[in-house]
């Protein structure tokens, strides 16, 4: 079997600075601080293997080292990592289209905890602040709320987001201003309920978006479609809510 | 570790262990009521794994076919090979109807048939009429209705202002002397402190535990945690023997490909291309009982008709539907094919096997998802203060043998029963009981044990070692000395692991210690499968002994008990009397 070459981001806050891997600081005050740095792992390769599991065999190797991931077939959303540059989901990702040696960091632009696990609370702000549920007004029938195959249809594409933070941490935008800007992931569920046939809060949901941050600090970079890891288009979904905006306006 | 009285404590009317299904419909029923609700989760909500459920819930809405609730209840009672609660699964049934209606309402993206109702399609085991022609009774979005269901109602619950504890691993239930439950000891995952949930009611919805297998469909988070509390806190387990293995996995890696794909009309071929379910079920064919279906597949390998060159699999055939019907209603099953295998299903069969999927033993409860354990007055009494409800429980609605779409089912009906019963234990028990400090001192242990440093093996190894013994000695088909060695080689697990050591004993984010945590929970829901298993001299559902190949209902019409204190078996009997209607007395099972 041979050997795959992994160079991973490591950050562990509470080691000393003295027994840990990392480079020795010249400045006294921040040798007292643990600083981030790149470990180099091999790990036997597998057939069919995923980056998943070569970070699950970096494990095997040194029990300190630590990701989030869960399901392992790209439904929960758990493992976004960046892999040579690449937002993914390491669990879908295939080593054998990654360039040796593959160079695994957290997802960029938020704080990182420890090692690739980063803190994802703006994210999950952002998220909720576009109120993600559905609001009907009329008072609900006895059965099912009728829904056309064609109206259903418009939900496709909008309602298999999985919020691993793939799109929203590959934005520009949402590096800038992630407390003003709601991101990608988050504009892409605003426009999942407004494109809902069953939804009856259109007017408040687009007033809610005004303003020069919200929804238009997007500026269809398209960053978020790239590396989608579940091939959705939060761009498009942007430029609904905007040319809705537009319909309502006149 | 820290000392007891200088931990942080927290005050909650409910605490709700586990975010899936089951813990979000009973969440949100609670915090619409005004409760104070707190949901603790070891994974941000969405992570669950009900996020990975694929087929559909069962309800019989008749929106595609003639249907009646009272049909779906003699379906589950039969697929449960008579050992389902019959008092419970009248109430499922009947529930179902409102409860997916109710899910539609709160946005569930459901398919939809051209005249605007929801999408139904055929799952194993439905029939029209008391075991007449195929029903279609399964209400799906597309195959990724767990997806759809789990989003929808962390989106209503964030709505309600559920108080989420994201990333918090449970520790131990907190019981006190006179054994009611008053919350739980839980890890703050990222700062790696403790903290004492003190709440007037608790309810386990922490899901399987299909790790404890070595392929599995289900999730690296699956290490049945609550199970392994309620036994920790002196609550039994009930017919863990029970498990589930889904005949469709993917071959040799274990994803999960959905009962709906032979629901839309797709079929098992062996390595001659006959359609081997001809034989084994003559009338179901492919749609048989899981547990038919899987033993089939066993049988057709260890016949010499295997498919592959280690002919260690067979196919499944959707290619015949068309390209439409594949991409359409099996969009993340299309996905899978191409991710893992490389093939497009709509062009080429997909090796299949059967692979470890679900637990239908579980916390012993009554239909109000109340846990009830033997006691002075029978074995049925009620532990103050503790609810179970979903996969960690055992209501029992699946008995020997669950039905494809009834776990969803059984989540979102007993959860939202979790919630209303917990409404009522909370207006009768206004105050909290008094805490002491002894009653955190087993999940301090629990957690200090971790911390002593040395030599000793590694979690890794030894969660390996489990789950490869759990294949070995109690997989599909099953025998007396196969087990009774397992259960040798398990106890000499459990010694090792009592030694074990981390090497890890940093604060921040440490997953080892988590796993190690995790582990504990597997060997003890580990045991309690051999255990149960072992005892059972019959076959019946998905328990099924090659030494003992017929059911017994004499013997064993019977529900089994498993304690952890010196690992005892007990026994209670099954409820076949239902509420409204006539019992279904067990009948020879032929599909």
């Amino acid at each position: 079997m041979t050997a795959i070459r992994l160079s991973v981001y490591r950050y562990q806050p509470d080691s000393e600075p003295s027994a840990s891997n990392a480079p020795k600081s010249d400045s006294e005050s921040d040798s007292r601080r643990p600083k981030p740095y790149m470990q180099t792992f091999e790990v036997q390769a597998q057939p069919g293997m995923m980056l998943r599991e070569a970070l699950l065999a970096i494990k095997e190797q040194d029990e300190t080292f630590a990701f989030r991931h869960s399901c392992g077939e790209g439904v929960c959303g758990s493992d976004g990592v960046n892999a040579n540059g690449t937002n993914c989901l390491a669990c879908i990702t295939p080593i054998a289209d990654l360039k040796q040696p593959i160079q695994v960091r957290p997802l960029p632009g938020r704080p990182v905890i420890r090692d690739l696990v980063v803190d994802m609370t703006q994210f999950y702000e952002q998220y909720r602040a576009v109120d993600p549920y559905l609001i009907r007004k009329d008072p609900l029938p006895e059965q099912e709320i009728r829904q056309s195959p064609a109206d259903r249809d418009k939900l496709d594409g909008l309602y298999e987001c999985i919020l691993c933070g793939c799109c929203s941490t590959a934005c520009p935008s949402f590096w800038w201003n992630p407390d003003k800007f709601h991101g990608p992931a988050a504009l892409l569920q605003s426009w999942r309920f407004l494109a809902d046939s069953r939804d009856q809060a259109t007017d408040e949901r687009l007033d809610a978006l005004e303003g020069p941050y919200k929804l238009f600090r997007c500026h269809s970079i398209m960053n978020c479609v790239e590396v989608c890891p579940k091939g959705l288009n939060p761009t498009q979904a942007i430029g609904r809510i905007k040319e809705l905006m537009l319909e309502q306006s006149v | 570790m820290a000392a007891v009285r200088s931990l942080p404590h927290r005050h909650f009317d409910a605490l709700i262990i586990g975010a899936g299904g089951a813990g979000l419909n009973a969440a949100l029923r609670l915090a619409d009521a005004d409760l104070r609700v707190a949901v603790v989760s070891k994974v941000f909500p969405t992570r669950s794994h009900t996020v990975a459920a694929q087929g559909g819930v069962n309800a019989a809405l008749a929106n595609a076919l003639p249907d009646n609730w009272h049909w779906h209840m003699f379906d589950t009672v039969k697929g449960s090979d008579y050992l389902g609660d019959q008092d419970a699964i009248e109430t499922m049934c009947r529930e179902a109807i409102p409860t997916v209606y109710e899910l539609e309402h709160a946005g569930v993206p459901f398919s939809r048939l051209d005249n605007g109702r929801i999408y139904q399609r055929a799952f194993g085991g439905q029939s029209q009429h008391f075991g007449g022609e195929q029903a279609a009774r399964t209400c799906a979005a597309a195959d990724r209705t767990g997806h759809a269901i789990l989003h929808t109602l962390y989106q209503q619950n964030l709505r309600a202002k559920t108080h989420f504890f994201d990333e918090y691993f449970a520790v131990d239930l907190i019981r006190d002397d006179e054994g009611a439950i008053l919350g739980a000891l839980v890890l703050d995952i990222e700062s790696g402190e403790p903290l004492v949930i003190a709440s007037k009611t608790t309810l386990l919805a922490t899901g399987g535990h299909g790790q404890v297998y070595r392929t599995t469909t289900n999730a690296f988070i699956n290490t049945g945690d609550g199970m392994a509390m309620a036994l920790r806190a002196g609550v039994p387990l009930q017919d863990m023997e029970f498990y589930q293995f889904h005949p469709t996995g993917v071959a040799g890696k274990g994803m999960l490909i959905t009962e709906g794909a032979r629901g839309e009309g797709g079929y098992l071929i062996n390595s001659d291309g006959g359609r081997f379910m001809e034989r084994y079920a003559p009338h179901a064919l492919d749609l048989a009982s899981r547990d038919v279906v899987s033993r089939s597949i066993v049988t057709e390998i260890r016949e010499g008709r295997g498919c592959g060159p280690n002919k260690d699999y067979v196919l499944l055939k959707v290619d015949h539907l068309g390209a439409d019907v594949v991409h359409q209603r099996l969009p993340g099953i299309t996905d899978i094919c191409r991710v893992f295998l490389g093939i497009d299903p709509a062009k080429e069969p997909i090796p299949v096997f059967p692979t470890a999927h679900y637990a239908m033993g579980g916390i012993p409860t009554d239909r109000y998802a109340r846990v009830v354990a033997p006691a002075r007055h029978g074995p049925e009494e009620v532990v103050p203060g503790l609810y179970a409800a979903g996969e960690c429980a055992c209501v029992s609605v699946h008995g020997a043998n669950r039905l494809g779409g009834n776990s969803l089912l059984d989540i979102l009906v007993f959860g939202r029963a979790a919630g209303t019963d917990i409404l009522s234990y909370v207006a009768e028990n206004p105050h909290h009981r008094p805490m002491r400090d002894a009653y955190l001192e087993p999940s301090l242990d629990r957690l200090s044990r971790w911390e002593r440093r040395g030599e000793g093996e590694r979690v890794a190894d030894l969660k390996a070692e489990l789950r490869r013994l759990m294949e070995e000695h109690c997989g599909v088909f099953r025998d007396q000395a196969t087990m009774a060695e397992g259960v040798e080689k398990l106890k000499g697990l459990r010694a090792r692991v009592e030694n074990a050591r981390l090497r890890d004993h940093s604060q921040t984010f440490n997953t080892a210690r988590i796993e190690a945590l995790e582990l504990d929970n597997l060997v003890d829901v580990g045991m309690a499968t051999l255990m149960s298993a072992l005892h059972r001299d019959e076959s019946r559902g998905a328990h099924s002994r090659v030494d003992h190949p017929e059911r017994d209902d004499e013997r064993w019409l019977k529900h089994s008990l498993y304690l952890r204190d010196g690992d005892r078996m007990d026994y209670k009997p099954v409820r076949t009397k239902p509420l409204t209607v006539d019992s279904f007395p067990p009948k020879p099972r032929v599909y």
